[in-house]
């Protein structure tokens, strides 16, 4: 699939010398929900602010849509809404006008119709005439994604949209993301929690101090990285486990009670079967069993803390 | 060129002046009005006429030019510094508009302003003293011009304050004093030789004896060395916002 953002050699490193990316290559693919997971400090914002353009590279190149978001500005920052991670928001400004102002700000005509459609999707259309003051943080995040919608752009960063966000909100946001995206708008959000990005990504990126340490599709990423664990609810509980089975990958709960069996879903054989004919040959008996896949956090966490 | 842009910058700007209505049109005028009631009234009788114009009279264009250099300052350097103050600026940093278009929408948007508000004062002054334009055109040059090239260096102190009070410093410790002292209610010909020679430093100096020019046909330097002496600081600015832009001084990091 052909990309909507090419970046090529991208290097930051501001004033104080502080080197915030180093050498980023990324391709993000037209249409996809792209999630960038990374500890805090590791570049994500950055990144993002440089795409958008509040932030000069110091080296490299990023196309935005075909366009060179240094040298074609106009027409790579016009395909481009930003929703930041915190809350800027002109106080005494109403919803309404400060919508308005946006769109006009990326150069389009005004358009009530569409301005609306947004409020109401936002279900904001109630509150259009308020203070953005008045309203509370949850509506201000909203007003801050209205504004980056105003002007139809079809590549949408949301940095961190998700931050102190109640849970009916964060649904909400989900859904209104994947309706976007079902417009053919390119998402490109980050975000610390793993939830999300399992809940939303295509694909995932993970950032450690300013590299970008591995891209992968969100079902393989969790494939390949992915293990998996059998529970086994022991009849009656062990002191040990027998030390004919010390070979194997297995762990006992402190109460005896559990026997957590760890294999890796990619190799031919789990070992299951085996595992549970030499279990009954020690006479040991279990009431339940269940299997479980680790998730994202799990993958992310260990990803990172190879990399520290 | 992204006109849509220079007409979302504008008219957010001049709604803010809205919202503060009291404070960005109302006090300068009342201020105003009190020096003509103290100097033009009140003492202006006492006082003999200045260069055959009649003291209220004489101070008028001072008087004018005095609140179009506060105010253009203090109404452009505050409509950018806010936004980088409050964060909404990563809106303006992100959007598909050049130094051009921000400036013409900021700088427009002030200019406009303080030419309002000088028109408010001159309307005003007619209720206490009396007087006469001789050069209607030059008149609104001056006023235009002045308004426009103090609103850009005023745009270029509220890019490079990081505080508020760094906001106030420019205007009140240096172009408050240099109006006082840029003959606004005197004539430069009342000064001691030495003095009057110190007095041309004043860039003041010529932007007030220009606009007066403009009223009376009198002026204690030449008015067109007073307009182009203005130009010359307008395309200054005009530069120094150009570099401002070009290597994200204070905006982009």
């Amino acid at each position: 699939m052909d990309p909507i953002i090419t970046i090529t050699n991208l290097d930051k490193t501001y004033k104080s010398g502080f080197s915030a990316l180093r050498n980023i290559n990324l391709e993000i693919r037209r249409g996809e929900i792209f999630a960038l997971l990374g500890p805090n400090g590791a570049g994500k914002t950055t990144l993002i602010s440089t795409i958008c353009g509040i932030v000069n590279p110091t080296a490299g190149r990023v196309l935005a849509d075909g366009h060179d978001i240094v040298r074609d500005y106009r027409a790579s920052r016009s395909k481009i809404g930003l929703v930041p991670q915190e809350l800027h928001t002109d106080a005494f400004e109403t919803v309404w006008a400060t919508l308005n102002f946006s769109r006009g700000l990326f150069g389009k005509p005004s358009d009530p119709a569409l301005l609306e459609r947004i409020l109401r999707d936002l279900s904001l259309w109630d509150k259009r005439d308020a203070k953005i003051m008045t309203l509370s943080g949850g509506m201000k995040r909203r007003v801050m994604i209205a504004k980056a919608l105003s002007h139809e752009p079809s590549i949408l960063f949301l940095d961190e949209p998700t931050a102190g966000v109640d849970v009916e909100l964060r649904r909400d946001m989900w859904a209104m993301v994947r309706g976007l995206r079902e417009r053919g708008v390119t998402i490109i959000l980050t975000t610390h929690y793993i939830e999300e990005a399992e809940e939303m990504a295509d694909r995932i990126g993970v950032i450690s101090k300013g590299e970008i340490i591995l891209v992968e599709e969100k079902t393989r990423l969790m494939r390949q990285l992915g293990k998996k664990q059998l529970t086994l609810q022991l009849q009656s509980p062990l002191a040990a486990i027998p030390p004919e089975l010390a070979g194997e990958p297995l762990e006992l709960s402190a109460d005896g009670n559990e026997l957590v069996y760890t294999f890796d879903t990619q190799s031919e054989r789990t070992g299951i079967a085996g595992l549970l004919r030499r279990l009954a040959e020690h006479g040991i008996d279990f009431k339940d069993l269940h299997s479980s896949e680790s998730s994202l956090e799990d993958i992310f966490v260990s990803l990172v803390s190879t990399r520290a | 060129m992204n006109l849509h842009a220079i007409r979302a910058i504008y008219r957010f700007e001049m709604a803010r002046t809205g919202r503060t209505l009291m404070q960005s049109i109302a006090s300068p005028v009342l201020s105003t009005s009190l020096y003509f009631i103290v100097f033009g009234a009140a003492i202006g009788s006492r006082m003999g006429a200045v260069d055959g114009v009649d003291y209220g009279a004489f101070i008028i264009p001072g008087l004018i030019m005095l609140t179009l250099l506060t105010e253009s300052i203090s109404n452009a350097s505050f409509g950018i510094y806010l936004p980088k103050w409050s964060g909404t600026i990563y809106e303006l940093l992100s959007a598909p508009v050049s130094w051009i278009e921000v400036v013409v929408g900021y700088v427009g948007a002030a200019a406009s302003k303080s030419v309002i508000l000088g028109l408010l004062i001159l309307i005003t002054a007619r209720f206490f003293v009396a007087y006469e334009i001789a050069h209607p055109l030059w008149m609104i040059g001056f006023l235009v011009l002045t308004a426009a090239t103090f609103s850009l260096f005023g745009f270029i102190i509220g890019i490079w304050a990081d505080g508020f009070e760094k906001l106030q410093v420019i205007p009140l410790m240096i172009v408050t004093p240099l109006t006082f002292l840029g003959g606004s209610f005197y004539s430069i010909s009342m000064l001691p030789p030495f003095w009057q020679k110190v007095a041309l430093i004043n860039p003041v100096v010529y932007l007030v004896n220009g606009f007066r020019w403009s009223f009376y046909g009198v002026s204690d330097v030449n008015a067109a060395l007073s307009f182009s002496m203005t130009l010359a600081f307008l395309v200054v600015c005009l530069g120094v916002v150009w570099w401002i832009f070009r290597t994200g001084y204070r905006l982009r990091q």
